[in-house]
């Protein structure tokens, strides 16, 4: 959006330009100052109780030991098994949700009779609250209960006789899915709006130099959706490796399952183990930015172009 | 105000204005392949939910067997769930924690939103960087150092010790979704405002938040949903039933008896929390739609 000055020429703009700038911040203070106390005092109190460690028994009494619990976690087997599995499962969540969504984009921007309905369809997973994804699903991979595992019997498929979710590889399926389900129509409603901006001109020109479908495809609509996509991509990357309701719901975190932020939860809450749980978390904070960084690094200049827009 | 209110262009107006001819390329000539897609879509998308319903009206043989339609439907479960006194309270305290939040976010993040969508600031890049940045910090490094803090001065297992960090998450989220919908109204609106001698901030009340409505109804609408499906703050935070939410309760359901199989009560349950915000979506997807996509695709 271009910039257009709202007093031009006015004799007394620097003056109005001084009161606009403090009425804006007046206006922005009170949101900055909630997140500071509720986002930034926390975290850097974690980093206090991080470097310490506290006893079980006696409550009040503890030592400060530096960097021994970060020192104990980065030594540990099961925060780099916590790490894995979170990116395991942010890989594969997020790849499917991508071409899935990319897919149903594209489908949602056909004219078509019945695309209204489509598109209610595809929305209505957005209303369930992830703890009800993770059940419904449960109730679709349930020993006997469930629809999958019925028809798999059924028709003699493997996978009919199994517990699901009492099993390495086939527990992180059932969660994969429960958010490939309940997060795919995020992707394809960002991917569909960047899908409505490409203009129609632009796929008659490629229709006159007798391009195929599918040339036209690789060749134009990806390219212009690049934007969208990685969009969609940083969105769901944040959320899927912060990913901490469904493993909690499914399998308590068993059977490779277990996510960063179950584990540092598990540590704190069900072990009372403060500063290795406060380390945990810091580590899976650490984690998390790292991985946005790199994203607006080298993923794309979305973030900073809508950045850079405000100035 | 409401003639402008109804001149107002929605982003889906606005899209639709910029690329007319996109609705009519390839009507009524769809490959056969693309409806198999189009009906294995929606099999994917309402098959699970039909699984949840099914599940949720059988009991006992007819459960543990896994009929495709149930023999013997019955409500027995969904009376179970009401006549559960920690669900009754937990769907107290999510109405309660879910209509506090987002009404302070969006007053907030109201304010700052026109300061970022229109006033001029020093620092705005650094501060809509910030901003954003939030909504990327995982929950958990926040619930960590709450759970030792509330227990401290009190606020553990309190509905005000869950609102307050629920906050940091609703805010930026408001904020985000506000600036995108204060950009889309015309400026001249505000410019005749000034010519008529308001100041910035009367220009705001007078002007942008009447426009706003819509902005602002769609913003509370997906506050309102992301504050109720939030978990990890919720289980970390709360121990009892006086501040559990809903999501933590059904979490934690078991059965009427050691027993019996849960998952049909608990899948009940998961359709008494559903259907209402199945219905708000069904009435209001053209806003969540649009709030969900603002700002995230500039034409």
């Amino acid at each position: 959006m271009a910039l257009k000055t709202l007093h031009p020429g006015g004799k007394t703009q620097s003056g109005r330009d001084r009161a606009e700038r403090k009425l804006a911040f007046r206006m922005t203070a009170p949101s900055l100052v909630i997140m500071a106390l509720v986002a930034a005092v926390p975290i850097g109190y974690a980093i206090w109780l991080s470097l310490n460690q506290y006893s079980v028994r006696t409550a009040g009494l503890s030592r400060f030991v530096g960097l021994e619990n970060y020192i104990n976690a980065l030594a540990s087997q099961e925060w780099w098994a916590a790490f894995g599995q979170t990116f395991l499962f942010a890989g594969l969540s997020v790849s499917l949700e991508l071409i899935l969504g990319t897919a149903m984009a594209l489908l949602l921007n056909l004219a078509f009779k019945g695309r209204a309905v489509l598109r209610t369809v595809v929305l209505l997973p957005y209303a369930i609250i992830t703890v009800v994804s993770a059940i419904t699903w449960q109730t679709m991979f349930q020993p006997h209960m469930g629809l999958v595992t019925n028809v798999l019997s059924t028709l003699g498929l493997p996978g009919g006789d199994v517990v699901w979710l009492g099993e390495h590889g086939y527990a992180m399926a059932v969660i994969v899915m429960a958010d490939v389900w309940k997060t795919t129509p995020f992707a394809a409603l960002i991917i569909l709006a960047g899908l409505q901006v490409i203009s129609a001109e632009t796929y008659e020109a490629a229709e006159l130099d007798g391009a195929s479908k599918w040339q036209t495809f690789v060749n134009i609509t990806l390219p212009l959706l690049r934007p969208a996509i990685v969009l969609a991509a940083i969105f769901r990357t944040m959320d899927a490796l912060r990913v901490f309701d469904l493993p909690f719901v499914l399998t308590r975190g068993a059977n490779g399952t277990e996510s960063m932020s179950m584990l540092a939860y598990t540590q704190l809450r069900e072990n009372r183990l403060v500063g290795e749980g406060s380390a945990l978390s810091i580590l899976t904070f650490l984690t998390v930015m790292v991985v946005s960084v790199i994203y607006v690094r080298f993923a794309g200049g979305n973030i900073r172009d809508v950045a850079k827009e405000e100035q | 105000m409401s003639t402008l209110i109804a001149e107002r262009p929605t982003p889906e107006l606005a899209t639709a204005r910029k690329a007319p001819k996109r609705r009519l390329r390839g009507e009524s000539k769809l490959h056969p392949l693309v409806w198999v897609f189009v009906v294995a879509v929606m099999a994917f998308s309402l098959i699970p939910f039909y699984w949840l319903v099914n599940t949720s009206l059988k009991k006992g043989a007819s459960l543990s067997q896994g009929e495709l339609f149930p023999s013997q439907p019955t409500l027995e479960n969904y009376l179970v769930v009401f006549q559960n006194p920690e669900f009754l309270l937990a769907l107290r305290n999510s109405v309660i924690i879910a209509f506090v939040t987002t009404t302070v976010a969006l007053v907030f993040a109201s304010f700052a939103a026109y300061a970022l969508a229109r006033l001029k600031m020093r620092r705005k890049a650094m501060i809509l960087t910030l901003i954003l940045s939030v909504t990327t910090f995982p929950a958990i490094a926040i619930a960590a150092p709450m759970f030792s803090i509330w227990r401290e001065i009190g606020l553990y297992d309190t509905l005000l010790g869950l609102i307050i960090p629920k906050l940091t998450f609703a805010l930026p989220l408001a904020i985000y979704t506000l600036t995108s919908f204060f950009k889309e109204i015309p400026r001249e609106l505000e410019e005749s405002a000034y010519m008529d001698g308001a100041t910035p901030f009367v220009a705001f009340r007078k002007v942008i938040l009447p426009l706003a409505v819509p902005g602002l109804a769609t913003t509370a609408i997906l506050v309102f949903i992301s504050v109720w499906n939030e978990f990890l703050l919720a289980v970390t935070l709360t121990t009892s039933p006086e501040a559990r939410p809903v999501p933590v309760a059904i979490a934690f359901f078991s059965g009427t008896s050691e027993f019996d199989q849960p998952l049909g009560t608990i899948s009940a349950a998961s359709v008494i929390i559903t259907v209402p915000l199945v219905i708000l979506v069904l009435v209001c997807q053209k806003r969540i739609v649009s709030g969900m996509t603002a700002g995230a695709v500039k034409g």
